[in-house]
């Protein structure tokens, strides 16, 4: 049961628990108990809305960073991911195989805003041996969504 | 001057509820849940390779029975799904959707005056083409309290020496009934006594939900050498307007429907069978993905009809429900005019898929559950004003 609540809250996390036992086919109460276990063991970790900031008009700025390191003795990648997590700037932080070690994602309000961040926060972490800075210039899709007006239903009404 | 028309299609009805259909068209702004098509886009990877099939330039005929690798993929499919074996060279034919194929299998079988079982209420085109095939058809009513699962008894009692064939239109629509392996069992036993054959239309082989898994009765001992089976990619893979389907035979039977349709269609589209290719070899977690979503919508739907106090027995396949409404006092007819007039909702009197729908109307869920949410939402207005009214 876990995996199917999982997929329906993965599509759309404001279902109802009533709604998701409907479509589920399961009693409300099971699936309000596995949803609550799932948050408290951490497989759950939030509820967010997917926004298309380029329609609102404040100014945002999303940058992907490269980031070649030095792993530590003992701690290996961990201590230096989370030296770089803990800033509210870093919306994601991923360890990638291949030519280089991280991935951070960084947002700012400008891009002014982010090269300073780079240059002066992350660059000057312990272990960082270099950065490699892309700014973002448009999303078309994001977490399986793609980022444009619904397509019309052009269907015939009426077809049997 | 001389009236060049012939009888035979004069006499044909027309859809007896074509001023309704008439009506929706013109309502832009209406809410549907009318149609009988997926509300999913052909999975990119098909369209793609459509695509690329334009590009390499396969832009010819094909073999009149269809690409021979698409062929190939057909049979592998019917033997991992279908559980029977058909040879790609001789027992399968790509036609121009699953209707192409119904109406080659009626004509190849119908000579003047052999009648055609036909369970009703189902899709509206076996009626059509047995007449213009000089048959004779003749209706089996199914009945709701058997949940419309035709029995091998109804088959029984309509069978006379002209009985040449049956069509079995299960997963059906507009129902949503699926039958069981011993509802088949039953109604194989008859064919075989009566020595009939069977026109097997399985184009919603792949959307049944819960344990209801679709059984052919192809795969019935003693059955193969009597089925013409029917399926096509149109429901199970979303490609309706590709208009792609495929009949199985035994050669024998194979070889008078593929002289039609060489004179008739030569091929199916091209592009279309590239597609068809691709969607076979890896479209089962497409299936599979689309299938889950229309379980959902379909134990919502149910849920939302029950809850108006709509009586609607639990559909295990296709994405059709076909809830009752003759307790409010209206046929279908009038149900779904008023519907549409006061909320803007358009469904299908049950009355469209034989005279035997009366009482019903069939709410199609191909739609999102936000645009399910919404109609379902006016459709409940509507019949607590019926109620209050009859109250």
């Amino acid at each position: 049961m876990r995996e199917k609540i999982l997929e329906l809250l993965e599509r759309d996390s404001r279902v109802s628990t009533a709604e998701a036992a409907i479509l589920l086919g399961e009693p409300e109460e099971a699936v309000q108990k596995e949803i609550r276990a799932m948050e408290e063991e951490g497989v759950i970790c939030g509820y967010h809305a997917l926004i298309n900031w380029e329609k609102v008009a404040e100014e945002k700025v999303i940058a992907l960073i490269e980031v070649r390191v030095t792993p530590q003795r003992d701690m290996g990648f961990d201590n230096i991911a989370e030296r770089i997590y803990q800033y509210e700037e870093v919306k994601s932080v991923y360890l990638m195989s291949g030519a280089y070690d991280f991935t951070v994602i960084v947002e700012g309000k400008t891009m002014k805003n982010v090269a300073q961040f780079v240059s002066s926060k992350l660059a000057t972490i312990d272990g960082v041996l270099s950065t490699a800075t892309h700014f973002i210039m448009k999303q078309y899709k994001e977490d399986g969504t793609v980022m444009a007006p619904r397509e019309k239903d052009e269907r015939i009404p009426v077809t049997l | 001057m001389r009236d060049p028309l012939s009888k035979r299609v004069t006499s044909l009805q027309p859809s007896g509820i074509r001023k309704f259909f008439d009506v929706v068209s013109e309502m832009p702004d209406a809410i549907s849940l009318g149609v009988g098509e997926p509300d999913f886009p052909t999975p990119w990877p098909v369209r793609e390779a459509g695509i690329y099939s334009l590009e390499r330039a396969h832009t010819h005929y094909t073999s009149n029975s269809g690409l021979a690798a698409l062929r190939e993929e057909i049979a592998r499919y019917l033997e991992r799904r279908v559980l029977v074996s058909y040879d790609p060279k001789n027992e399968i034919m790509v036609t121009v959707g699953g209707s192409e194929a119904i109406d080659l299998a009626l004509r190849c079988m119908i000579d003047p005056g052999d009648e055609i079982l036909i369970p009703q209420p189902s899709y509206v085109s076996y009626e059509p083409c047995t007449v213009l095939a000089g048959g004779v058809p003749v209706i089996l009513s199914l009945r709701e309290e058997d949940e419309f699962r035709l029995t091998g008894c109804q088959v029984e009692e309509a069978v006379t020496e002209r009985t040449k064939a049956l069509v079995l239109p299960f997963p059906n629509n507009p129902t949503g009934s699926v039958l069981t392996r011993e509802d088949l069992e039953d109604i194989a036993r008859v064919v075989i006594e009566k020595d009939l054959f069977v026109i097997s239309d399985e184009i919603y082989a792949e959307l049944t939900y819960g344990d209801r898994e679709h059984v052919s009765i192809a795969s019935l001992p003693g059955m193969r050498e009597r089925t013409v089976l029917i399926n096509g990619f149109s429901k199970a893979y979303a490609m309706t307007g590709w208009r792609m389907g495929y009949a199985a035979a035994p050669a024998w039977l194979l070889k008078e429907m593929l002289k039609i349709h060489q004179y008739a269609i030569m091929c199916a589209p091209t592009t279309s069978q590239y597609a068809g290719v691709e969607a076979l070899k890896n479209g089962d977690n497409e299936i599979a993905k689309m299938r889950r979503a229309y379980d959902q919508r379909r134990r919502y739907c149910l849920h939302e009809l029950r809850g108006m106090g709509l009586p609607c027995f639990e559909p295990l396949g296709a994405f059709y429900l076909f809830p009752k409404i003759s307790q409010l006092g209206l046929t279908s007819e009038e149900f779904a005019t008023r519907l549409l007039k006061e909320e803007k909702v358009a469904v299908v009197p049950g009355t469209a898929f034989g005279a035997c729908g009366e009482g019903f109307l069939r709410i199609s869920y191909a739609y999102s559950l936000d645009n399910l949410k919404e109609a379902l939402g006016r459709v409940r207005r509507f019949v607590e004003r019926l109620q209050r009214e009859g109250a």
